[in-house]
């Protein structure tokens, strides 16, 4: 027993039931009118726009990278989205192409997406990502060590990464997916934010189910009671399966009414995503225009 | 816009058709009041919604007399599966009508759409379709092979959940093959009097439904009515009372809902953010309108401090106002009168030395509006812990260990409902033994469901309504 499985296990304990039930009952919130337009362009500059494939090839992530930059060609009102998501090769071309733009440059490193390699292996991906430009890191935690209650090893990898990164800022993926429960999620939560993470994420998007609205919310009240408890904000990020402006409304309903309005802004809140980010710009057009357009009046990357 | 305001999502009203003034409903008829019509009126705006007739004892006799009819022509001595089906209809023409019902509900009785939508309808519903698959099943029901019926119901109903209660009240009594004279409330007769169109539609004999509105007067009436054979009432204590009195010394079966003080007890183990939710949900849904509201909350002394803190954060995101409007979470006091009763125990609550805090909301300027409120500092000797104030208010007292929760919890002279939060399973179990309570929550508040019976110990009244013990007092046995 470590101080600090004693701590984790201390955290008050989540009811599933409840929480299902609070997160649906916040996903009815019914967002209309001038309060979707504002809310769509917030979602667009919350978007970590993201291409993570063996296929990505430098031609991909630079039209990706024009996309991220001007999302709507047409449109010089459209903001920029908040980050592109790559792979550790495709920094050097991300960086190159979004140079001067204001849109952060986020890799995925430690290992993404098991975790499964040796620190010194997690730690030279780490720096290398960041010396090539990443000025965001999205690390892994070990679930493995996790869920064989070596919190103590999850931590110090934690400690170490954020070492590696210097000024970049820190994502931690707990891949919520393969924790099994809710209390997981917040004693993972709280573990991230006590080791130095600047941003909790809920999943690699690699691994069913990715984010969801009540883990999403649950980490919600865990960077809420965090930052009441210390003073430090830590920003929350859910990625994977959040496809439609619909989502993303009930997303940004359950920031508003958990964690607060301080958290209604890119510097404290991410989507990972990729397809989430044409039909925004489509439900856009639409509060614009009165009418519905089609695929092709967005640009497929 | 630097903060995010939710635009005004209103429920079109225009989905249902409210006439001028309706009538009273007797052997399939809509037929014109002797008495004296009364309005109904939206108690989120004040404006009147129509003119409904008050039924005088002639038409209450009327009304008992096609209900005998068709109990002993029709209804008594049809099967149980025909019976059925008939019920299986009108459960799905609600379903089908669901949207018209629940914007007529928060209209007439001032309650949230999204309330009246998803709670209130689907469990009317689900009430019809529970009762329904019992008509040709009561030999099973553990009453004997073959109960009877009781013969002509006279059913009163409160205002705090109008067509609910009208559900738990003829759902069961049709089932069992009875037929019934029900009085909605005064100031909320619009939904049961669509429920009679419904009827209609359904095609379901003439007499067995019988809608008869009114005051207390009409009320007292069918209650003391010589040819009912069985009175169910859902209401305040007192006049649970008279009604006791009433039926006292005659054949007919009694059953009574009334009133209650429920306590909602946290320990300090409790999933907290869950428990906060359960003690909102408890006392602010349906603007605590609700006889089992979690209206005394029991705060383990150690975590006091820290779950009021995270109380008030969450009743701060609570929106108050138009009842229509779909993110409304709490909405208008059904009646001026009932308005008066929750600032008058308010009052009474400061002046006996409680804590007050009110939720920071703006309340519109017309209807009948009262924050959500929260007292602290509240010991058992105060009238706020002790009488139900049928509002949304919560009283807090604090306990040390789990037996001083249960003897606070005990001592009312309620017993209607009550709620434990804790992650120890072994202590739930513990408690439940001890609560002298109809129902305990675990984890979980104001939980409803057809399958499950609901009732009172103590003066919270007797008979369940709801489940296979809700067949019993329909049943002559």
């Amino acid at each position: 027993m470590t101080e600090l499985s004693t701590l984790l296990a201390g955290l008050p304990g989540v009811d599933q039931v409840g929480a299902e039930q609070r997160a649906a009952s916040l996903a009815t919130r019914s967002i209309k009118t001038s309060a979707k337009a504002w809310a769509i362009d917030l979602s667009i500059r919350m978007v970590d726009l993201t291409t993570l494939e063996g296929a990505d090839t430098p031609g991909k992530v630079r039209t990706l990278c024009a996309k991220a930059i001007r999302p709507e060609p047409s449109d010089p009102t459209c903001p920029s989205t908040a980050a592109i998501c790559v792979y550790p090769s495709m920094v050097p071309v991300a960086a190159a192409a979004l140079k001067g733009s204001g849109v952060h440059l986020a890799s995925v490193a430690t290992a993404f997406p098991s975790g499964q390699a040796p620190l010194q292996v997690k730690l030279d991906d780490t720096r290398a990502a960041v010396e090539a430009g990443a000025d965001e890191i999205d690390m892994v935690i070990s679930r493995g060590a996790f869920l064989a209650g070596d919190y103590q090893h999850v931590f110090d990898e934690i400690v170490a990464i954020k070492e590696a990164c210097g000024k970049a800022h820190l994502k931690v993926i707990l891949e919520t997916g393969e924790l099994g429960t809710y209390d997981n999620v917040r004693k993972a939560s709280w573990l991230a934010m006590r080791a130095g993470a600047d941003f909790i994420k809920t999943s690699t998007g690699k691994v069913a189910p990715a984010a969801t609205l009540p883990v999403t919310m649950i980490m919600l009240e865990a960077v809420r009671d965090f930052r009441e408890l210390t003073g430090r904000q830590v920003g929350v990020k859910p990625a994977g399966g959040i496809k439609t402006t619909k989502d993303a409304m009930k997303y940004l309903v359950v920031v508003n009414e958990v964690a607060g309005p301080d958290w209604l802004d890119p510097d404290w809140f991410r989507f990972g995503a990729s397809s989430l980010l044409n039909d925004l710009l489509m439900q856009r057009q639409k509060l614009a225009t009165g009418h519905y357009s089609g695929p092709d009046y967005v640009t497929v990357d | 816009m630097t903060m995010f305001e939710y635009a005004p999502a209103p429920e079109s009203r225009d989905v249902v058709d409210i006439k001028p003034s309706y009538g009273l409903f007797i052997d399939g008829k809509f037929v014109d009041g002797k008495g004296e019509a009364f309005k109904t009126v939206n108690p989120a705006t004040e404006e009147t919604l129509a003119e409904v007739a008050a039924a005088t004892s002639e038409d209450v006799d009327a009304a008992v007399a096609a209900a005998r009819r068709a109990y002993e022509k029709v209804w008594g001595p049809m099967p149980g599966s025909e019976r059925a089906k008939y019920l299986f209809r009108i459960a799905r023409i609600i379903q089908e009508r669901g949207r018209e019902l629940a914007v007529l509900e928060s209209l007439d009785n001032g309650k949230p759409i999204k309330e009246s939508r998803d709670v209130d309808i689907p469990l009317v519903a689900a009430h019809f379709f529970y009762y329904a698959g019992w008509a040709d099943k009561l030999g099973h029901a553990g009453f004997g092979a073959d109960p009877k019926a009781l013969g002509v119901a006279g059913q009163v109903i409160p205002w705090n959940f109008p067509l609910l209660m009208l559900a738990w009240k003829i759902a069961p009594a049709l089932a069992c093959g009875n037929t019934v004279v029900l009085k909605p409330a005064e100031t909320t007769p619009l939904t049961a009097l669509l429920f009679a169109e419904i009827c209609q539609q359904a095609e379901l004999p003439a007499g067995v439904v019988n809608i008869v509105t009114g005051a207390g007067a009409t009320g007292a009436t069918l209650v003391e009515h010589p040819d009912v054979n069985k009175v169910a009432f859902t209401g305040s204590t007192e006049v649970g009372r008279r009604i006791a009195r009433a039926v006292a010394g005659t054949r007919k079966k009694l059953t009574l809902e009334l009133g209650g003080k429920a306590a909602n007890i946290v320990f300090d183990d409790a999933a907290i953010d869950q428990a906060v939710e359960g003690t909102v949900n408890g006392i602010f849904f349906n603007q605590g309108h609700v006889c089992c509201a979690g209206s005394r909350l029991l705060l383990q002394e150690s975590i006091a401090e820290e779950f009021l803190a995270r109380l008030r954060r969450r009743m701060g995101t609570l929106r108050v106002g138009d009842p229509l409007d779909k993110n409304t979470d709490v909405g208008a006091i059904n009646s001026a009168e009932q308005l008066e009763r929750i600032r008058a125990l308010s009052q009474i609550g400061e002046a006996e030395g409680a804590e007050r805090y009110t939720a920071p909301c703006v309340l519109p300027e017309r209807g009948f509006w009262f924050a959500p409120t929260v007292f602290t500092g509240v010991s058992q000797s105060h009238r706020i812990a002790r009488e139900e104030i049928f509002g949304p208010v919560l009283s807090v007292l604090t306990f040390r260990t789990p037996d001083e929760a249960v003897a606070k919890a005990n001592n009312t002279p309620y017993g209607l409902s009550a709620g434990v939060w804790t992650e120890k399973g072994s202590r739930i179990l513990w408690l439940a033994d001890r609560l002298r309570a109809g129902v305990v929550w675990a984890n979980t508040f104001n939980k409803f469901d057809p399958t499950s019976p609901f009732g009172g110990y103590k003066e919270s009244g007797y008979g369940r309504e709801g489940g296979r013990q809700g067949l019993e007092a329909y049943l002559d046995v």
